[in-house]
């Protein structure tokens, strides 16, 4: 059947011409923040090349992209290893590990960055421990090296829960039948296992370095000048919005760049499943385990222990101005529902774009897929003030509600659900469809049936991703949320910057101790691991 | 996991009710670039005097300002209240604050509000030079800020050049010393080994901790933290001389101009200057109040000794031009 969509260079079903427009609505909303920077940047045209030049964006381009790939580097390096020991091998109280270690991602950055500080800065605690022993100055942590540590322990859960997700979902078989054809444990990882991740761990990568580049809080207190430092001094201290706006294309042009590299790199690779899942033969540790539980609780030290035990430090300083339990009751639930809403509109959001990418690769395809991805590396202040300006002129009756703050958590998360969806769909054999499908079922009733259970592990990875980012954002929350409307997150935000650390406390011990049950749902309700 | 998602429907419906509930009172919506819990005191007070309801949206100056300029005739905000005039003179220039009563005006100095008359400062907030007792003498203490660039000052000095409020103190530096004196300064500062931090309370805490000497802040950074911590070994020192380093911003209030509630916004702004509500900004907030009569914050001197610069606060909006030389003499990138 030739349809009215084969110019287009897609073969177009109804249900295909479906996707396309949901995708097509998905991609416009999410370009909304490209769009509103090209219009106030070209509101002063003349001026982009002078303030590019004046502001040394150059350099400061240079010193994120550095920064952005080292930070995806080294949460892949991270990530990788602690994904397969969740999901393939016996270790020891993997549920826990699973939910602790997702967590960091919940830790606002800026959070993390002053724990950083208070941790390893000069004269911090480590310093005053070694001062005995005659250590007078520790290496220099602001610039880059605490930039790149706090980055990369917030971002590591990018990687993971993807690539846990897709060991979960890979097709074991081709294992088996390497190692019952004498290939070494280590050897089928490296051969047979790894190759399969690759959609996932480019994925995670790609998320962990465009999330650096849109992060404002960790390099604004650990000094290191970011491109998202430039605009954010645009637009808080000059009050130039036009320059800030040339500054923001500039920091999306580098996301798309690194979006097409990625492209690149990963061809057109498919890895489906073609035989049944088997049941997981967990690998056993043996001795191992000693080292599987230390690496674990290494990482949980420094990602998660570190912000905690800082933060109860501050807490217990000024317990004695008492707490207000019902307002931070109140900004809990409100957080939650933001966060849960964000988490799962996103997602039901991401689905078409992630089918059209995976099944009709093409122009069209790929150009809303960049669309779709073009908001993620902005600073979140450059999102909420485009969803200001569009709401408050086009859609008044929307402006300052509850679905607005949702609309803006999906324009700004699409793309963490969009990476881990696209990753597992890859793993999905149109083979199986086609065979529904020759058998009499309709397109629905495949989706419901067959392709939606092999997706589920990719989409709950994303939804998790989704749900604790939104937790802890600020930007968007504080701009777009209804009037009055108090998340964790703003209290947080709140109490710090007057300098009420021991208010800030804790809602931030709440904030990241209620994102770890519905983290926990999440990982558990995906029939990942079997 | 279905039935969570279920059980949340009918709050997200609640909450996209509650949103638009309206009970029929006269709203005041107010965006405030300051600290929530004052602003919510000072809010719950309002509405209780006058019998009316007031939404209260807290964010930092800089963000809601922009908000406003960018949600243009539709802005739901008739009064916006800033830490700092910079955000303030930002929207007067965008002309989107209206002329306030010459009364109104006329209860503070005439440095602490717009020579327009567009927004009124409520609150003070004096530059200091924070300092550690224990390893600077108050003695020793510097009479100007030019005379950090002395040797005995290397490496022991912290300045936060991103924050708004060092940058409105380098605009009244230019605009009483000049282009090239300050200039001089920056780079003399910078090769004397200042140190950079992010903002006023890392500063104070750097100078607690003993990792700097002394450090150019804002006064009640110290006051605050101590509130919050209880003992910090740091104290307080203010250029009494009429020296740059001793410049007294304001908090202020103004009128949105797309505001359909402007009479009530104009009695909101005189009850921050009430008696009542200046004792509360100088004990909570730890801001001088700049009604003449009412009582400084404590523990710091009364704002008459202050003697600050004789600079016009409305011409501090020209930060382009400060943001310029930060960034020419690479103290910003």
């Amino acid at each position: 059947m030739r349809a009215p969509g084969a110019a287009l260079g897609v073969r177009v079903s109804p249900a295909t011409a479906a996707a396309l427009a949901a995708a097509a609505l998905v991609a416009g909303a999410a370009a909304l923040p490209a769009l509103y920077l090209v219009i106030r940047a070209l509101q002063h045209a003349s001026e982009v090349g002078e303030t590019l030049g004046r502001t040394r964006a150059a350099e400061s381009t240079l010193r994120t992209i550095l920064l952005a790939g080292g930070v995806a580097g080294t949460a892949t390096l991270i990530a990788v290893p602690l994904a397969w020991l969740l999901a393939r091998t016996d270790l020891r109280l993997r549920s826990l590990w699973t939910v602790l270690l997702a967590l960091p991602l919940a830790i606002p950055s800026y959070v993390g960055a002053l724990a950083v500080v208070a941790a390893f800065g000069p004269r911090g605690t480590l310093q005053g421990w070694l001062e005995p022993v005659g250590v007078e100055r520790l290496p220099e942590i602001y610039g880059f090296p605490g930039a790149w540590l706090v980055l990369t322990i917030h971002t590591y859960p990018f990687v993971l829960l993807p690539v846990r997700a897709a060991l979960g979902s890979i097709d074991r078989s081709v294992e088996e039948a390497a190692r019952s054809l004498g290939a070494s444990a280590a050897a089928t990882f490296f051969r047979v296992t790894l190759p399969q991740l690759r959609p996932a761990i480019a994925a995670g990568f790609l998320l962990s370095a465009l999330y650096t580049l849109s992060d404002f809080g960790a390099v604004s207190i650990l000094r290191y000048d970011a491109l998202s430092r430039d605009i954010y001094v645009q637009y808080s201290a000059v009050f130039d919005r036009h320059a800030a706006a040339s500054l923001a294309l500039l920091l999306v042009f580098v996301a798309l760049v690194t979006v097409s590299a990625e492209a690149v790199t990963r061809g057109r690779a498919r890895y489906h499943v073609t035989a049944p899942r088997g049941r997981v033969r967990r690998l056993r540790l043996g001795r191992g385990q000693v080292v599987a539980q230390l690496y674990c609780l290494l990482l949980a030290s420094i990602a998660l222990l570190l912000p905690i035990g800082v933060l109860s430090d501050w807490l217990l300083r000024g317990l004695d101005g008492g707490i207000d339990w019902g307002a931070v009751r109140e900004a809990g639930t409100n957080s939650v529902l933001a966060a849960a809403f964000g988490a799962g509109v996103t997602t039901l959001a991401a689905l078409p774009v992630a089918y059209l990418a995976v099944r009709h690769p093409g122009p069209v395809s790929a150009t809303l897929e960049r669309l779709a991805l073009s908001g993620y590396a902005l600073p979140g202040i450059a999102v909420a003030l485009a969803l200001v300006f569009f709401a408050a002129n086009y859609l008044p009756w929307l402006y300052q509600t509850l679905g607005l703050l949702v609309l803006g958590y999906a324009v700004r998360f699409l793309p963490q659900a969009l990476g881990p969806c696209r990753a597992s769909l890859l793993q999905v054999n149109p083979k199986t469809e086609e065979a529904a499908r020759g058998l009499g079922a309709g397109p629905l009733r495949v989706f419901w049936r067959i392709t939606l259970p092999q997706l589920l592990p990719g989409v709950s990875a994303g939804a998790a991703l989704v749900f604790l980012t939104a937790m802890e954002e600020l930007p968007a929350t504080l701009l777009l949320s209804p009037i009055g409307y108090e998340t964790l997150a703003v209290q947080v935000w709140a109490e710090a910057q007057a300098a009420f650390y021991s208010q800030a406390a804790l809602p931030a011990l709440i904030l990241i101790l209620i994102s770890a049950l519905p983290t926990y749902l999440i990982t558990k309700g995906a029939p990942a691991p079997a | 996991m279905r039935r969570a998602w279920a059980a949340l429907i009918p709050l997200f419906l609640a909450g996209l009710l509650a949103s638009c509930g309206d009970d029929g009172l006269p709203t005041l919506t107010v965006y405030a670039g300051h600290h929530p819990q004052l602003m919510e005191e000072v809010m719950n007070r309002f509405a209780e005097q006058e019998g009316i309801k007031v939404r209260l949206r807290i964010g930092d100056p800089s963000s809601l300002a922009n908000a406003i300029i960018e949600e243009g005739e539709n802005s739901p905000a008739d009064v916006f209240i800033s830490e700092g005039a910079a955000a303030l003179g930002a929207l007067a220039e965008e002309g989107r604050l209206v002329p306030l009563p010459a009364d109104v005006l006329e209860q503070v100095p005439e440095w602490a509000r717009d020579r327009d008359g567009r927004w009124v400062g409520f609150g003070g907030r004096a530059r200091v030079l924070v300092y550690n007792p224990e390893r600077v003498r108050r003695e020793e203490l510097p009479q100007s800020v030019f005379d950090l660039t002395e040797p005995q000052w290397r490496g022991r000095v912290g300045w936060a050049p991103a924050n708004p409020e060092f940058q409105n103190f380098v605009t009244a530096m230019r605009l009483l010393h000049g282009e090239d004196a300050t200039r001089a300064w920056l780079l003399a500062m910078k090769e004397n080994g200042v140190r950079e931090y992010p903002n006023n309370i890392t500063i104070v805490d750097a100078v607690a901790d003993g990792e700097i000497d002394v450090g150019l802040v804002n006064h009640y950074y110290l006051y605050a933290m101590r509130a919050d911590r209880g003992s910090l070994n740091a104290e307080n020192f203010y250029f009494t001389n009429g020296d740059v380093g001793g410049l007294v911003n304001v908090s202020g209030a103004g009128i949105v101009d797309s505001s359909d509630q402007a009479e009530l916004g104009r009695r909101l702004i005189e009850f921050l200057l009430t008696p009542e509500i200046q004792a509360l900004i100088a004990e909570e907030g730890f801001e001088y109040p700049l009604v003449p009569g009412a009582p400084t914050p404590p523990g710091a001197p009364a704002i008459e000794e202050l003697q600050p610069p004789d600079v016009d606060l409305s011409a501090l909006r020209d930060l382009r031009g400060t943001v310029r030389l930060l960034q020419e003499t690479g103290v910003l990138p």
